[in-house]
């Protein structure tokens, strides 16, 4: 044995480090990834060690590897067991391994529930700081429920370590576990105000993280943030509570007002550039929320903008940047104020930065006009010209084409120059955005009417030179702009000036180089084309020409035919085998062009982009329901060669098409027709009933606009654009003088009248008119779409659950779930468990156990809680009659006492929304805001009356009583009121109470024994001690067996505590002791004696009550345990402060040891038949209650659970810590009840079964 | 919110990576992607985008398409050797986010004395405790040097009374270990790397 320690060092030493890993890896350069994976080799050796040092050094080691991109996640159980471990140098290593490499999916994360729980409420610092690093990492729904309420208790933690740690982790808390963050809200809120400036730091972080996804519901803070906005002068809290204002303001505009004076006072004082920018920024966020009410603000925006002004200015590239940033904010509602500084942002275009660059783009977007439009695109073409990279010349791109396209084309007054400058940007090299452009020429030429003769021509041009598109592999991007010219010439190839040439640019033989879905795109028009020509030819006297083309057609498709993309070779084939029955009926002098052309009669309107989405589902049609079965999957597969083998041989199925004659052709257009008129998909070719603009006018009136032909259209690749600005110019120019000799004659008539003040200077934006009537056409709708605006909102958005109002009173059903330690034993909830059991291995694994025996206590808890809800009905219907405040008898009761906040808050949420009606309102003028912010401090007094009313009134004796509650003895049932409100204090989100209200309250009253009938109450919390300040009341001791078994820790109880402050002082200093005995202990934090006092992690201000828990290590179990303590705590007052002490006597009864564990009734017989047992019973005589209420009663009080019941006899199970077993049958009959119990451990059964008789006893 | 903080040299070397957001997914193909080599991704995405930029431009950048999303942001800052660039979200302010990059080689420097990039290859997880002194879950937890570095000497003091994690014999015969390495890896052609940490005025 010790020669195997000895060998284990040994091997020990010679195991690498982190820091040997490392130097390993940089040794072998040219082989790392070999050396690698023999590194892990040796690690997954390591990790199977017992050796908790080895095993953390080997984690250690694979966070880095992890870092590296190597895949950890194998090791994920590894890391548990080293996150387990006591020592805080493992410890630390395996939280650091599991932040770096836990996810939401890691399965192992449940495991680490309890480790986490125990290492929070550890009594040293790091390791809670530690568990809450690591756990603010890879929290998850399911952590964040069960360990939310422990975090809320640690927000109270004595430490500002712990604390501020605490409240940042809330944020995490609140995403994954919504429920929270109403429980949560008031002590959050109260962080803001906490004496130390970490924590208050930590408090305004998560509350801004907060309101900036849903600040309305945080408008209520406003003033708090006011008061701390002007008082603080940690510069990271003011820029998060500026930032936040900046989210709080467009809901309130009155806020703005109220906020503008301290701002400027801050851009004026301070020195710190990023808190001056961030008031800018919010000043400017005011501004906009203000823009439509308030006129008088041009001072508040000049300065803004000479602020910013000289930060873009500035030599440092930092605040150039930001300054551009927040330029581009003030420019959407006070463009003018920014376009003044034009000048300033074309320079920032010529920056050697791309950010900054970037940044001037964006801003120019809103500095448009229809007046300088062109000037600013052709500065910004000469940039595409010099730009070097590629990504930045796409950006100028982009930015060209949104500059120019925005708000439907609003800037544009010459479609003309745009067609032109879109033919420019195909000249780019290498550009990723060519579908882009593509895109931008089809809509324009199908949205405005009047362009379409100008952009076939350019198009045509485009397709004629094609070549130098397509030359270079490398431009291959840009060649999608081709689909567009080709459709382009199609579709409107009426207005094509020689149909002939262009069509026999689409069939080229080079064509075919191109993309497939191009290719079909030519085929397809090009058939187009050639209606056209027919039916331009037909009317002459000579056939010849047409029949060359129909013959041209016939010689070029077979290229088509061939292609390898399935879309052209379909479509060629169609499309020739219509061409050689068309050149046969040529042949014959029949017309065909009128036929020929019918097949692409029709129009094309745009869609909205939403149009599809827009459709209502027609009702009766279940969209998820299938259609036909789903095959299977061998199915599936016998398919798919037969697709392959039709590819093979097409040609023999294709003929067949061509051969429909005109009559058939003819009907299934009709019926096609037909169909589309009823199909709200199709877009039909009559006008829409929702276009808004003006009749558009049929194709042969759209007008004729005469292109100046000095422009070189035939050259294409030639800067050309420019010519159209200068054009434009001229054309502007005799537009004014015309204006002007209009304006003349009329002053002439006018002048009788008054002077007319209208000045001739610089035109203004409506000065100019369009060319020609912009017709640009609107997107068509369904017809029955409805009109929404939630498209955007993405349904994701996980704070989109946090969408929660804060102001309303908490229910009773939003409680925190608060780990219980009771668990009475429901039938059927240990059934399950027991089927669960079963289905796992025979030996489970603690910790699996230990999950579900949480689960079954959250389910119990939720039925006690519901039946706890109707007994405090009763309550309530009593108290009435008697209460003073009967008036409020209703709301307090459900409040937790422990919350004075929670509890204020329901009569205050009025009064609190109308302080901030009062506070916004009260100070109209800005000068007054200090007056402002006293009355904000001011306007919480009003409520506290209420609040200690609410207090003071559960304190009331309450006189009348149930039937049973009479019975019970005075003690008993003061104990009874306060686990009430200790339930109460367990916020739990459970559903059942709703529905349980009415009912069960009935069959309580009449006392009447039925299976349904609710248990009574019951709770392990008993008074401890109590004096005139303050009341002690502790839980049955709970045992936390340590996960690790094996990790020499030894058994422990943990103890949790209430301290109620009962006075009307506030309560400090609190220091818990405890005398230790031989057997048990109280842990205390390292380095303190042991007979040092723990402190207690809170204060408690007057009626306040907290939880705290303290951990003891006991050595032997078998026999209860009775420790003497004492709670030292001083008392203060407004003047005076004293030093009480409160004696207490804690009793570890042998039932406190025993956990909840559930058994499979297999397991249980077993166990009995093996014989290791010592057998006892006792016998109750006496007991009235029903049998199931014996067994809860069991089940609860002494963490039994029921292993099987047959009518009034039923086997229980239970086990110590330290693993005794404990078997129970219980047989009832009449008052009798007799227990027969089994266990290992003859001392632990005579004491359990004699607590069992006491409790029988009591009632 | 902080999304990401990483660490790396000039050549792109990963010295310290740390995610606040689980990326999993490459942004443009649905195909499922490992987290470990979406951290690559990222990992080289950004040392792409931020190797090029000169030092005298500024320090930030729009997010790179991986890291995605208009709302992000990559700050960074470049000392001797190293860059640190943090991704983070538009309720950081970008001054604000500089300067905390500041307080944390700051504080490098203080914990390690002169910090070269040498104590963040061979010490990533130091790095990591004292990264957690000041960033937790994502969110700016501490930002005064003193306390970040009383903190982190509190908790190597316990290390230390609990022996560490390598404790005394290992080190005597990491001698011995490195007899088999052909030379001993202490000056590994790394020249000057002191990260010189400028004094600037405090924002």
């Amino acid at each position: 044995m010790a020669l195997k320690i000895v060998k284990g060092s040994i091997d020990r030493m010679f195991d690498k480090n982190l820091q040997d890993l490392v130097r390993g890896i940089r040794n072998h350069k040219e082989d790392e990834a070999k050396y690698i994976s023999t590194c892990i080799d040796e690690i997954k050796q390591e990790l199977k060690q017992d050796n908790i040092a080895v095993k953390a050094n080997a984690v250690c080691k694979l966070t880095y590897l992890q870092m590296l991109g190597y895949d950890v996640s194998w090791a994920a159980f590894n890391i548990v067991e080293v996150m387990s471990s006591s020592k805080f140098t493992y410890k630390r290593i395996g939280y650091l391994a599991a932040s770096q490499c836990f996810h939401e999916n890691t399965d192992v994360i449940m495991l680490t529930t309890n480790q986490i729980r125990k290492d929070l409420s550890s009594p040293n610092q790091y390791d809670t700081g530690v568990a809450l690093t690591g756990l603010s990492c890879f929290v998850t729904p399911d952590l964040a429920r069960d360990l939310a309420n422990d975090i809320m208790t640690l927000m109270s933690h004595t430490k500002p370590y712990i604390r501020k740690k605490a409240v940042l982790i809330m944020y995490k808390v609140f995403l994954k576990y919504p429920e929270s963050l109403r429980p949560a809200f008031p002590r959050l809120k109260e962080k803001l105000e906490d004496p130390d400036p970490g924590v208050q730091s930590a408090a305004v972080n998560v509350i801004c993280e907060l309101a900036r996804r849903n600040p309305k519901n945080y408008l209520s803070l406003a003033p708090l943030f006011f008061k701390l906005m002007t008082s603080s002068t940690n510069n990271w809290v003011l820029i998060k509570i500026i930032k936040l204002f900046g989210a709080l303001t467009p809901l309130e505009p009155r806020l703005g007002k109220k906020l503008i004076e301290p701002l400027t006072n801050l851009i004026h004082s301070t020195s710190a550039m990023s808190l001056l920018y961030e008031c800018v920024n919010t000043v400017i966020a005011v501004l906009i929320s203000l823009s439509s009410g308030m006129p008088n603000h041009s001072a508040s925006i000049q300065l803004c903008v000479q602020k910013l002004r000289i930060l873009i200015e500035d030599s440092d590239q930092n605040l150039k940047y930001l300054g551009l940033l927040a330029m581009s904010k003030i420019l959407k509602t006070h463009p003018k104020s920014v376009q003044s500084h034009k000048d300033l942002i074309l320079q920032c275009l010529d920056d050697k930065d791309e950010s900054i660059r970037l940044r001037a783009l964006d801003l120019l977007y809103g500095m448009v006009s229809k007046k300088n439009l062109m000037e600013i695109v052709k500065k910004l073409m000469i940039h595409v010209d010099k730009a070097e990279g590629t990504t930045y010349r796409d950006e100028l791109l982009t930015k060209i084409i949104d500059i120019c396209s925005q708000s439907n084309y609003q800037y544009i007054t010459n479609f003309e120059w745009y067609i032109s400058i879109l033919v420019e940007l195909t000249r780019l090299e290498g550009t990723r955005h060519g579908h882009l452009i593509a895109s931008q020429m089809l809509d324009v030429a199908i949205r405005v009417k009047a362009i379409r003769v100008f952009a076939v021509a350019q198009m045509a041009t485009l397709l004629d030179n094609a070549h130098l598109l397509t030359g270079n592999m490398q431009r291959n991007g840009i060649c999608e702009v081709l689909y567009a010219a080709a459709w382009i010439c199609g579709e409107f190839s009426e207005h094509l000036e020689n149909p002939v040439q262009t069509l026999e640019a689409m069939l080229r033989p080079k064509v075919a180089t191109l993309p497939g879905h191009i290719q079909a795109v030519y085929v397809q028009n090009a058939a187009k084309l050639f209606a056209t020509i027919l039916k331009n030819q037909e009317g002459n006297t000579d056939s010849t020409a047409a029949q060359e083309t129909s013959q041209m057609m016939i010689d070029r498709l077979p290229l088509f035919v061939q292609s390898a993309n399935l879309e052209v070779q379909e479509r060629a084939s169609c499309i020739l085998q219509l061409v050689k029955y068309i050149q046969k009926l040529q042949q014959k002098d029949v017309e065909v062009a009128e036929e020929v052309s019918a097949l692409f009669a029709g129009e094309l309107n745009p869609v909205a982009p939403k149009a599809q989405k827009k459709v209502p589902v027609p009702e009766g049609l279940d969209l998820d329901a299938w259609i036909n079965e789903p095959p299977s999957e061998s199915e599936s597969e016998d398919e798919q060669p037969k697709a392959i083998f039709t590819k093979e041989e097409p040609k023999h199925s294709r003929p067949r098409h061509t051969e429909v004659d005109e009559k058939e052709l003819a009907r299934r257009r009709e019926a096609r027709k037909q169909e589309q008129a009823n199909n709200p998909f199709y877009i039909k070719a009559s006008p829409s009933s929702q276009k808004v603009y003006q009749e558009a006018p049929g194709v042969e009136h759209i007008p004729v606009v005469q292109i100046d032909l000095s422009v070189p259209l035939k050259v294409p690749g030639l800067p050309m654009s420019d010519q159209y600005v200068k054009l434009e110019e001229e054309r502007r120019q005799k537009e004014r003088a015309e204006k002007k000799k209009k304006e003349k004659k009329k002053r002439k008539e006018k002048r009788s009248g008054r002077g007319k003040k209208h000045d001739s200077g610089p035109e203004s934006e409506e000065d100019i008119t369009p060319a020609h009537v912009v017709d640009i056409v609107t997107e068509e709708m369904p017809e029955n779409a409805l009109p929404s605006d939630d498209d955007d909102k993405d349904p994701n958005d996980p704070h989109k659950a946090l969408d929660i109002d804060l102001d309303k009173p908490l229910a009773d059903s939003e409680k925190l779930p608060v780990r219980s330690h009771r668990a009475a034993g429901a039938p059927k909830s240990s059934a399950e468990d027991g089927e669960a059991e079963n289905a796992t291995p025979q030996e489970p694994k603690k910790k699996s156990s230990k999950e579900k025996r949480d689960k079954k206590k959250d389910k119990e808890r939720d039925r006690k809680r519901s039946k706890e809800e109707k007994k405090k009905k009763k309550h309530k219907h009593e108290e009435k009659e008697e209460d003073l405040l009967g008036g409020q008898a209703e709301e307090p009761v459900v409040q937790s006492e422990e919350m004075k906040e929670v509890e204020a808050q329901p009569t205050s949420t009025s009064a609190e929304v109308s302080d901030l009606d009062f506070w916004l309102s009260n100070a109209p003028v800005p000068s007054n805001t200090q007056e402002a912010a006293t009355v904000a401090e001011a306007a919480p007094a009003p409520e506290a009356p209420a609040g200690t009313a609410a207090d003071s009134e559960p304190e009331e004796p309450k006189d009348t009583e149930t039937e049973e509650s009479s019975s019970k003895h005075k003690k008993k049932k003061q104990k009874k009121e306060k686990e009430e409100k200790e339930k109460k204090k367990k916020k739990k989100h459970h559903h059942h109470h709703h529905h349980s209200d009415g009912g069960g309250e009935e069959s309580v009253q009449n006392g009447t024994v039925e299976e349904e009938e609710p248990l009574p109450p019951m709770s392990n919390y008993c008074l401890l001690a109590e004096n005139s300040y303050i009341k002690m009341m502790m839980e049955d001791a709970d045992q936390v067996c340590d996960i690790q078994g094996n990790l020499q820790d030894g058994s422990q109880v943990v103890v949790s505590v209430i301290f109620e402050n009962k006075s009307d002082s506030f309560l400090k200093s609190m220091e818990f002791n405890v005398l230790d005995s031989l057997n048990s202990k109280l842990q205390r934090p390292e380095g303190s004696g042991p007979h040092d006092g723990l402190t207690v992690p809170f204060q408690l201000p007057p009626g306040v009550s907290n939880e705290a828990r303290f951990v003891f290590t006991v050595q032997s179990i078998v026999m209860p345990q009775k420790l003497k303590g004492t709670l030292t705590f001083i008392v203060k007052n407004e003047d005076s402060s004293t030093h009480e002490k409160l004696d207490f006597k804690l009793h570890f009864t042998c039932t406190s040891y025993l956990i909840t564990t559930p058994c499979y009734s297999d397991a249980f017989a077993k166990l009995l038949e093996s014989g290791d047992l010592k057998s006892s019973s006792v016998r109750l005589e006496g007991v009235n209650m029903p049998f199931h209420h014996l067994l809860a009663r069991i089940c609860f009080h002494h963490h039994f659970s029921v292993v099987e019941r047959i009518d009034s006899c039923a086997s229980m199970y239970s086990r110590s810590i330290q693993g005794h077993h404990v078997c129970l049958l219980v047989k009832t009959s009449g008052q009798t009840v007799s227990i027969d119990a089994k266990c290992d451990e003859p001392t632990l059964l005579g004491n359990v079964l004699d607590e069992i008789k006491q409790t029988f006893s009591q009632c | 919110m902080i999304k990401a903080i990483l660490i790396f040299n000039n050549h792109g070397k990963p010295r310290l990576i740390r995610f606040y957001q689980y990326f999993h997914q490459a942004a443009q193909d649905t195909s499922y992607c490992k987290a470990e080599d979406m951290q690559q991704q990222i990992i080289r995405e950004t040392f792409h985008l931020v190797s090029k930029r000169d030092d005298n431009v500024c320090n930030f950048l729009e997010g790179g398409s991986l890291i995605g999303g208009s709302d992000y942001k990559l700050i960074y800052r470049h000392y001797a050797t190293l860059y640190f660039v943090f991704c983070v979200d538009s309720s950081e302010s970008e001054l604000g986010i500089l300067d905390l990059i500041q307080v944390f080689v700051e504080t490098l420097d203080k914990c390690f004395e002169n910090v070269c990039e040498l104590d963040l290859i061979f010490h990533m997880d130091k790095v990591h405790y004292i990264l957690q002194e000041v960033v937790m879950g994502g969110m700016v937890l501490e930002t005064n040097m003193n306390e970040i570095v009383a903190q982190v000497e509190v908790q190597n003091r316990m290390e230390k009374s609990e022996g560490g994690l390598s404790a005394a014999p290992a080190r005597a015969v990491s001698a011995v270990k490195n007899m088999n390495l052909p030379e001993i890896p202490r000056n590994i052609n790394i020249g000057d790397i002191n990260i010189k940490v400028p004094s600037l005025s405090p924002f």
